[in-house]
């Protein structure tokens, strides 16, 4: 079974969400999501400063076999990204929680938070 | 309706992730397609391709059948036991109906060996045409089939083989083929790595499978075998041709054979589409920028029109996107490929991109 950390908020679409004690909120893909996709080569980080809704496409990664949109899990102000990406993609593979992190969103609407899923919900969504 | 090859619980065994594949529950991973590409160029590894289909063509007119079966021509084998043969089987169209090799064994016995995805028509078409010719088409049901590859490779493999098949496998030389017993050893593969293909006995396939492993020999799924062949320029059918292209277009102009007046099926098709002029061409893509080449990405050649990426992918060998492309003759240097609605600048090359772990082309 794949490690599904509690503390985190997670997507259907296989976006985990940790909310920092700044405000802002980090986004990354779950264990699952970079088992299906396999060795990844190559993160298209959004744009600093950019705004996107909730459920958008604002990034893609790149796996050696396929390419992937990842999506906001909630609507937002891209304030950070991952610069280690760039040269280290595969650390989204062998890091998918902590050092594979993707972005950082200042959110726009804070209670959008209340419908992501928690860890049981992402699991039991995993096993349908 | 999914098929199991002999060797499927040794790939459950070895941690396999399993998927269809042309009918077949076959391993695309052990863990890391990456880690297996580095492993086939830099030390040795094993394929399962016990699903790829063996053929035996047995009579007296077999090698006159085979001259007009396929686009390449078998007097160039004919004249020592086991030399192989890679050819294209065409359509009266001078489209692909498959490729394949043929290894000469004497005048009146050829083995063959085609893809399993062209499997039905394959036997189909080549029992059609061997009738006139008194040909009998034989499928060897009973073999499993395992490709090691690699640097270390025919090392490692010669050190678990039986003292028999050790001699003869040892004296082979490239692109050979000798049977040892009930076994068949070819010095060929898909990899532009030097090594060798095994066909044996499927009782005998899972033992020799986990002695090659004890060897050091790693098992290799279909990912790593797919980012392996396309460096090595190597074309994979019904991804790079297909019925409705010919070999002319599709990087395969040097397995024609047409020196002389031989009549094989597609060749009034083929002369037909020389004497035109072929529009279209096969070459090797290095992407510019960033991001993963992929099949179907159109490309675009500013003045000239347009092509298509028929295989890509990331190499593993290089760190940068190639792809194999069909694309207007015309095209020289450099091309656009348009990625996800942006045009990426993309450097024409040579096939292949690399050949026995050594890069070929400049990045």
């Amino acid at each position: 079974m794949s490690n599904i950390p509690e503390e985190l908020k997670y997507t259907a679409s296989h976006e985990w969400v940790k909310m920092n004690d700044d405000g802002t909120v980090s986004v990354g893909l779950t264990e699952h999501a970079q088992e299906l996709l396999g060795d990844i080569v190559f993160v298209e980080t959004p744009e600093i400063e950019t705004e996107f809704a909730a459920e958008e496409a604002c990034c893609v990664v790149e796996s050696v076999k396929a390419a992937s949109d990842v999506y906001m899990p909630i609507s937002g102000e891209i304030v950070d990204t991952n610069g280690e990406l760039t040269e280290r993609p595969e650390i989204i593979n062998s890091s998918p929680y902590d050092d594979g992190w993707i972005f950082k969103i200042k959110p726009s609407n804070e209670d959008e938070l209340e419908g992501l899923m928690d860890a049981q919900s992402y699991e039991d969504s995993l096993e349908d | 309706m999914s098929q199991q090859t002999i060797l499927f619980d040794k790939h459950v065994q070895y941690g396999a992730k399993i998927v269809d594949f042309a009918g077949w529950q076959m391993p695309i991973n052990y863990g890391s397609q990456m880690e297996e590409h580095k492993q086939v160029r830099t030390d040795a590894g094993m394929f399962d391709v016990s699903h790829m289909v063996v053929l035996d063509l047995e009579g007296d007119k077999v090698v006159d059948f085979l001259k007009y079966l396929l686009a390449n021509d078998v007097s160039k084998v004919t004249s020592a036991s086991g030399k192989a043969l890679y050819s294209c089987m065409l359509n009266e169209r001078g489209g692909v109906i498959d490729d394949l090799i043929v290894y000469y064994q004497n005048d009146q016995w050829f083995r063959m060996v085609v893809n399993a995805a062209t499997r039905e028509k394959d036997i189909a078409w080549i029992s059609k045409q061997a009738e006139t010719y008194a040909v009998t088409v034989k499928e060897g049901t009973t073999l499993a089939m395992i490709a090691v590859q690699g640097p270390n490779a025919i090392e490692k493999a010669l050190s678990v083989m039986s003292d028999e098949c050790k001699q003869v496998a040892g004296e082979l030389k490239r692109f050979v083929g000798q049977p040892c017993g009930e076994w068949f050893i070819g010095r060929t593969g898909y990899t532009g790595e030097d090594g060798f293909e095994i066909m044996l006995p499927e009782t005998e396939a899972a033992a020799f499978w986990d002695k090659l492993a004890a060897a050091g020999v790693k098992p290799i799924g279909l990912g790593a075998r797919d980012t392996l062949r396309l460096e090595a320029g190597m074309n994979l059918y019904g991804t790079d041709m297909d019925e409705n292209i010919s070999p002319l277009q599709a990087g395969l102009g040097w397995t024609i054979a047409m020196a002389d007046d031989r009549d094989f099926i597609g060749r009034e098709a083929l002369a037909a589409e020389k004497a035109a002029g072929p529009v279209m061409k096969l070459v090797g893509l290095v992407l510019q920028g960033k991001g993963v080449l992929r099949g179907h990405q159109k490309i675009v050649a500013d003045g000239i029109g347009e092509g298509e990426i028929t295989s890509g992918t990331f190499s593993p060998s290089m760190g940068v996107a190639i792809a194999m492309a069909r694309v207007p003759v015309q095209v020289s240097d450099r091309v656009q490929v348009d990625m996800r609605g942006k045009l990426i600048d993309a450097k024409v090359v040579k096939l292949p991109f690399v050949r026995e772990g050594k890069i070929c082309v400049e990045a």
